[in-house]
């Protein structure tokens, strides 16, 4: 594309016979006139009340597999399988996120136990999806079930399900609130209002370290307070060694957001955080606790905790760096775990970022694997069954945690299953349980409009480590950035 | 001439103006035979080129996101894009581009190419030219990746900098604000050198070798001749090169979206690049459409009047 581009712009030869080239223009033109997105906007509907349990329904119930008895006693007694995903063959067309097995395993077992329910699964990368995700659900075939990447213009657009009634129905409303907070869409941004996805599982971050770096500069247990966390940077290097590994370049999007927004949590309420990311009315990133929280940062960067090279590391690069042995510490999620555990066994940990002040509550980001289910999905019902029974089946749970390695979630009342003994992903479902117990998840500040991140934090946080731009200057532009996007 | 004799006039006419109408009817045939084989052509380009483009234009007057009901903003995204900072840093990042893609690819080709036919010829030349025409076949996505490992802090650049007993100043060339543009150049140079020589070198074959022996025989040293004789003769396919080089540097977007995303902070944003982030992440179709046709603008400007100093026919 980038030699031969000049293909487009040849001259056209000289118009003796114009007047076709011209017609065909005038009506371009003339179509030029109307305006874009004519796509009639339906309103949110209310989800299609469930079939009632009628009596074959319930006797192909029994007929079911034992497994999917034992499993139906274990999800709440009034969602069963042929109520809502019926005794027929059902294929459900599902969009997964590729490079990421959970959803895979989840669908294989979801078939073990209602063999009726078949799966047509396409899949994409992320970064794709997100192009072509408004599109699937607008389109001739809309998805039973999608990864979704953000949600507000979705549901603007009424593109997607609302899940209310389901909620009712499943009892979903009955969870920990912050688990729902983020699928949630309302007049006041996201955080409230409608519910509009479900997260497979929940995943956590906070700090990985390695514990052979550590034990080198004393760490005998993480730290409890910032300050305790400062001190160790320090000491990691006036020892010679990398304190934090970390990636900050464009191609994957400024890794330095994680600590920043850590710090703002430190500094400030992570609701406040939250109130920004989920576009609540008249919120600014650019406050005096945030500023603090920028200029900690800055005091890192200056200090070189971070790599020399940052701002050219991509994510992959970063973790290899850190697997080989280069960085104390680093930032990232529960998403690396398996990774972790495969490339330095028994020398991984992980603490969650520490409060300002000792025995303060813990704040983390934290974002639901997000599904949801098209406007116009022909088997909505059964999708939203397949979400209780991610969140309820005990092999379900089960499969959440040693394939995906995050916090299932769902009823507060069910235990979380372990992981493999010696995983580090018991560390990080320990610290899901207290942050989710603190009430202390929030969204992540990379999230809170499309391009808030490409446009304005990558390059700011580039342009800090540069030494180009102040921790002032910079919430100052994301902020405007912020306001642009959201068209106010 | 009256009325009175019109008639009579036409009526002696007659064999001429049934002559003539047969010869009307070929042509017309003959037009009728030229459009249908321009047709399919034709009809792609409508499809594809024109009508992508006139709809650009159109989204350009919008405020939308992609899918939902859309805003009438005038030319409010024009002015945008025309006064905001970071857009014209972008667009000076384009023209700096210019000078490396451009300048230094056709400056190299030239002295490239004059080399291969004087000095390098044989099996020798063919390797050469082989060699470098190789970036053109190999995929740019591939390229990019393979130079962002070149220009990392433990790459090959700076191993080979660390032993000749200079790593006082290695770095990382991509992720530094300074040297950043000047790395995606380079590597532009190395996808473009290939082509503007292959062009270049067919260009020379066809000069006539006498011009050389008269100016030889005149007591014309090699520089002279390449002055004299070597450029001159080359006019069209230098206007191609920078043509193309031109085009290519005004609307990077492959090399760029691979090695650097454009960053560090906007050191290496492209127009192209910032295009598919505002339509495709940002959802901000409408300014997305408008930096397009500020884009498709640019090259126009750009590229007309170099085919008009240069002489040459279009491409």
């Amino acid at each position: 594309m980038l030699s031969f581009a000049s293909a487009t712009f040849r001259r056209r030869p000289p118009g003796r016979h114009g007047t076709i080239p011209a017609v065909v223009a005038a009506a371009l033109l003339a179509v030029a006139c109307a305006a874009p997105g004519t796509t009639p906007a339906p309103a949110s509907q209310a989800p299609t009340a469930p079939p009632a349990a009628s009596a074959a329904a319930s006797a192909a119930a029994s007929q079911a597999p034992a497994s999917a008895a034992a499993s139906a006693a274990a999800s709440s007694a009034s969602a069963s399988e042929a109520q809502y995903c019926g005794t027929q063959p059902v294929t459900l067309n599902a969009w997964f996120e590729t490079g990421f097995q959970l959803p895979f395993s989840l669908s294989q077992e979801f078939t073990k136990q209602f063999p009726n329910v078949t799966w047509k699964i396409s899949q994409d990368q992320f970064t794709n999806l997100i192009n072509e995700t408004p599109r699937l659900l607008a389109g001739a075939n809309p998805p039973d079930l999608v990864r979704l990447p953000t949600m507000v213009t979705l549901v603007k657009d009424g593109l997607l399900k609302n899940l209310d009634t389901y909620a009712t129905q499943f009892g979903w409303d009955q969870w920990p609130s912050s688990e729902l907070a983020q699928n949630r869409v309302g007049p006041t941004g996201v955080g409230s209002g409608s519910l509009y996805a479900m997260g497979l599982n929940y995943s956590m971050t906070g700090v990985f370290y390695n514990k052979k770096l550590a034990a080198q500069i004393g760490m005998t247990q993480p730290p409890q307070t910032l300050a305790e966390f400062d001190a160790l940077l320090a000491k990691a290097k006036a020892a010679g060694l990398q304190p934090i590994m970390q990636w900050n370049a464009s191609a994957s999007g400024g890794g330095l957001a994680f600590p920043l927004q850590d710090l703002m949590a430190d500094y400030g309420p992570a609701s406040a955080v939250n109130d920004w990311i989920f576009q609540k009315k008249g919120t600014t990133i650019d406050t005096p606790a945030n500023l603090q929280a920028a200029q900690h940062l800055q005091k890192w960067i200056q200090a070189g905790y971070f790599p020399k090279d940052v701002n050219a590391i991509q994510y992959t690069d970063s973790n290899g760096r850190f697997e080989k042995g280069e960085g104390v510490f680093t930032f990232n999620g529960d998403w690396e775990d398996a990774n972790y555990d495969k490339q330095m066994p028994g020398n991984i940990g992980f603490f969650l970022f520490p409060p300002a002040t000792a025995g303060g509550t813990y704040a983390a980001m934290s974002s639901p694997l997000t599904y949801g289910i098209a406007a116009k999905a022909p088997h909505a019902d059964c999708a939203a069954f397949f979400f209780n029974w991610v969140a309820t089946n005990p092999t379900a749970r089960q499969i959440d945690v040693s394939v995906g390695g995050s916090y299932p979630g769902g009823p507060p009342d069910l235990a979380v299953p372990p992981a493999a003994s010696g995983s580090i992903i018991n560390d990080t479902l320990t610290a899901a349980q207290q942050v989710f117990k603190d009430n202390g998840t929030m969204g992540f500040i990379a999230n809170a409009t499309g391009s808030i991140f490409a446009q304005g934090w990558t390059p700011e946080l580039q342009k800090m480590v540069g030494g180009q731009e102040t921790p002032a200057g910079m919430l100052k532009y994301v902020q405007a950035q912020y306001l642009q996007e959201l068209g106010s | 001439m009256p009325a009175a004799s019109a008639a009579g006039a036409r009526a002696q006419d007659r064999p001429a103006t049934a002559l003539r109408r047969s010869r009307l009817r070929a042509l017309r045939r003959a037009n009728w035979a030229g459009w249908l084989m321009v047709a399919p052509a034709l009809l792609v380009y409508v499809i594809f080129v024109l009508q992508p483009l006139v709809i650009t234009v159109q989204y350009s007057l919008y405020r939308w996101d992609g899918i939902g009901a859309s805003q009438w903003v005038g030319l409010q995204n024009y002015v945008t894009v025309l006064t905001d900072q970071n857009f014209i840093q972008i667009l000076t990042n384009a023209f700096q581009l210019i000078l490396f893609f451009c300048v230094i690819s056709v400056g190299l080709g030239l002295v490239v190419a004059s080399l291969i036919r004087r000095v390098v010829t044989g099996r020798v030349g063919t390797a050469a030219r082989t060699v470098l025409f190789l970036p053109q076949v190999i995929p740019l996505v591939a390229a990019g990746i393979a130079w962002s490992w070149v220009l990392a802090l433990s790459g090959v650049v700076n191993q080979i900098l660390g032993a000749i007993g200079l790593g006082g100043i290695t770095q990382a060339w991509l992720g530094d604000f300074g040297t950043a543009l000047p790395a995606v150049g380079l590597i532009g140079v190395w996808v473009l050198l290939g082509l503007c020589t292959v062009l270049l070198l067919t260009g020379m074959g066809k000069i006539d070798p006498a011009l050389y022996e008269s100016a030889r025989i005149d007591g014309a040293g090699p520089v002279q001749e390449f002055w004299s004789i070597t450029v001159p003769s080359l006019r069209n396919e230098i206007a191609v090169c920078i043509t193309v080089t031109a085009i290519a540097a005004l609307a990077s977007f492959d090399i760029v979206y691979i090695s650097t995303g454009g960053g560090p902070g906007l050191a290496t944003m492209v127009p192209g690049l910032e295009i598919y982030q505002l339509a495709f992440v940002g959802q901000q179709v409408g300014l997305a459409s408008a930096l397009a046709v500020v884009l498709v603008l640019l090259v126009l400007i750009v590229v007309l009047p170099i085919q008009r100093m240069t002489g040459g026919e279009p491409l």
